[in-house]
């Protein structure tokens, strides 16, 4: 798929993202734009997934690690045919299995419960471990947030991954530099990122996190380097896509009221329109 | 104390790697991680026969269970080993999310439970684990009384579909069962009946359970003795049972008495028959120094401390 038509893909999420933490009161709007392009890129160029057979074996593993903004996904997944477009509409409704937090058992396409953070990418490990016990060609990737990797369980399996030399996980880290309360700048610093993963005998990689073909270059399985796990440093802006929220440490998790609701819609409107144009 | 001459007592360790390689050498999905604890897992012939199914995580328990947890989701039947106090202190978020409710198909073997770490002092005794794992939906809570029900359950749990904590020590116990014996998941086993109280253990106290019964019996109290080796499920059948016919009950356990097995015993017994009850474990302290043998003694639960308690309580029926 062209880079246009995957930023045409995510300026659709977007939309129906921000409509849904509107209508639902809640949400993580900040971190669901930031990902949403890597999340597009993923699940309609790079994975090998079937959305008619969701458990086949040797589907590519996706593991959103930054489980908060599993609306993001949720979006995605109903773009992509994991689940009706409608069902949207029930996020954080009572009984509604599009919870919070993604749930592997009731939600096709998502692999392992993800909302404490620093939780997917040692399960991440598991499953890029296994593919190569049974010497399978599946890959397995794995969405952090920067904030995320604050939590020491990360680096628990960012040292396993380089032991077991596994060059078929593939870490993407969403570095929009803002965590729940604060730029990361003002809690723990860990930027720059890409030089900690190499020391641990990674490879990594900064891109444009929102440059849909920086995205599915680095991402491409002929990126790898035999022997060494990937780490794909994403540089994004939190609220990407909508000017007030854009780089907003408010924005992690604020509802828009009607007024900005109105005002989200219409920029991400006018993106769509100039998109469709080109 | 008057538990058997220790050419009689076995390491259930032993059983559960030599049933572990038996199974693994019919299953090639088999794979053990570790975390850095090849010897006190006895996992050392398992890495030698299949070095490539031996994950070794290294010292970090939270990855130890999310790696066993993404093995699962990869087809893998990881049986995940450690001390049952790192195992399931350290990584609990970890077992909740990536194991229980995520419901993968993930055995974790918390080796050397209770206080089998007895001198090494409190940091490495387990003694807080049934409580914390049986608060988790999806996950079976299994405690084998000898070598037998270990190999048995250890068996049982590769052929079940879903979360198993297997709750093993290293402290040596005689054997209970005989060989050919099944495990089932969520029944206790009646190992002596009676009618005037009855005993309720699991994992190292079972045996010493047995031994407080025959004391009972010398003094004219007939004891029945029930084995529950599943603290979840709990096998409320036969608690009720056991409340309704013998009017009073004592459990014994190698695990604070707060949110171990005589809890959960106690919450079917008020639900169903209120009879007399002693928890018999860990009396919500620190252990002081000692052995594991040792601490049980001190903590009332020797054969005959056992004994003691039933006695007492049986005062009080109805």
């Amino acid at each position: 798929m062209s880079p246009t038509e995957l930023k045409i893909i995510a300026n659709r999420i977007r939309r129906r993202d921000l409509r849904a933490v509107y209508e639902a009161g809640a949400g993580h709007i900040g971190g669901e734009m930031s990902v949403a392009d890597i999340l597009t890129a993923l699940f309609f160029d790079v994975l090998n997934v079937d959305p008619d057979d969701p458990q086949k074996p040797d589907r590519d593993r996706l593991v959103l690690s930054k489980g908060h903004t599993a609306l993001a996904l949720y979006v995605v997944l109903s773009e992509r045919g994991f689940i009706p477009k409608e069902e949207i509409s029930t996020f954080l409704k009572p009984y509604s299995r599009l919870n919070g937090h993604p749930d592997r058992n009731k939600v096709p396409g998502v692999e392992t419960n993800t909302g404490p953070l620093g939780h997917g990418l040692p399960v991440a490990v598991g499953m890029a471990k296994a593919a190569r016990l049974s010497n399978a060609a599946w890959h397995t990737y794995v969405v952090t947030g920067d904030g995320e990797m604050q939590e020491g369980s990360n680096w628990e399996a960012i040292m396993a991954a380089a032991q077991f030399k596994l060059d078929n996980l593939t870490l993407i880290i969403d570095h929009n530099r803002i965590q729940q309360g604060a730029r990361l700048a003002d809690t723990n610093n860990l930027a720059p990122l890409a030089p900690k993963l190499e020391a641990f005998g990674w490879t990594a990689e900064d891109i444009d996190g929102h440059d849909m073909k920086a995205i599915c270059t680095a991402l491409a399985p002929e990126a790898v380097v035999t022997g060494k796990p990937r780490c794909v440093v994403a540089h994004t802006n939190k609220g990407q896509g909508v000017s007030f929220m854009t780089d907003k440490v408010a924005w992690h998790h604020k509802v828009p009221d009607a007024e900005q609701f109105r005002q989200g819609m219409a920029e991400l409107e006018t993106e769509a329109a100039i998109r469709e144009d080109v | 104390m008057n538990i058997p001459e220790s050419g009689s007592l076995h390491d259930c360790r032993d059983a559960f790697t030599s049933t572990l390689e038996t199974l693994a050498a019919q299953n090639d999905d088999i794979v053990a991680v570790c975390n850095d604890s090849v010897g006190s897992s006895k996992l050392g012939r398992f890495r030698d026969k299949w070095p490539e199914r031996l994950i070794n995580v290294g010292i970090a328990e939270q990855n130890l269970v999310g790696v066993g947890a993404g093995l699962a989701n990869g087809g893998k039947l990881p049986f995940v080993c450690a001390a049952a106090c790192f195992l399931t202190g350290r990584a609990l978020e970890q077992i909740k999310a990536d194991v229980a409710y995520s419901n993968t198909n993930v055995k974790l073997c918390g080796i050397s439970s209770g206080m089998a770490y007895g001198e090494l002092g409190p940091t490495h005794h387990s003694t807080e684990d049934f409580a914390w794992i049986r608060a988790l939906p999806n996950v079976v809570v299994v405690a084998p009384a000898d070598r037998i029900e270990t190999a048995a359950a250890t068996e049982w749990a590769a052929s079940f579909t879903g979360p198993v904590f297997l709750r093993l020590s290293r402290v040596g116990v005689p054997d209970i069962f005989s060989d050919g014996h099944r495990f089932e998941p969520g029944r206790a086993n009646l190992l002596r009946q009676g009618t005037d109280l009855t005993l309720i253990a699991n994992g190292t106290l079972t045996h010493r359970a047995l031994s407080a019964a025959s004391i009972l019996a010398e003094k004219g109290i007939e004891a029945r003795v029930l084995n529950m080796a599943t603290v979840r499920p709990i096998d409320r059948a036969s608690i009720a049972s056991a409340a309704s016919e013998t009017g009073a009950i004592v459990t014994c356990e190698e695990h604070t008495i707060y949110g171990g097995l005589g809890s959960a015993v106690a919450e079917v017994v008020v639900e169903t028959a209120p009879v007399p009850m002693k928890r018999l474990g860990v009396p919500g302290i620190f252990a002081p120094t000692g052995s594991a043998n040792f601490l049980l003694d001190e903590f009332g639960m020797s054969p005959r401390g056992i004994a003691e308690s039933a006695a007492e309580l049986i005062k009080n029926k109805a």
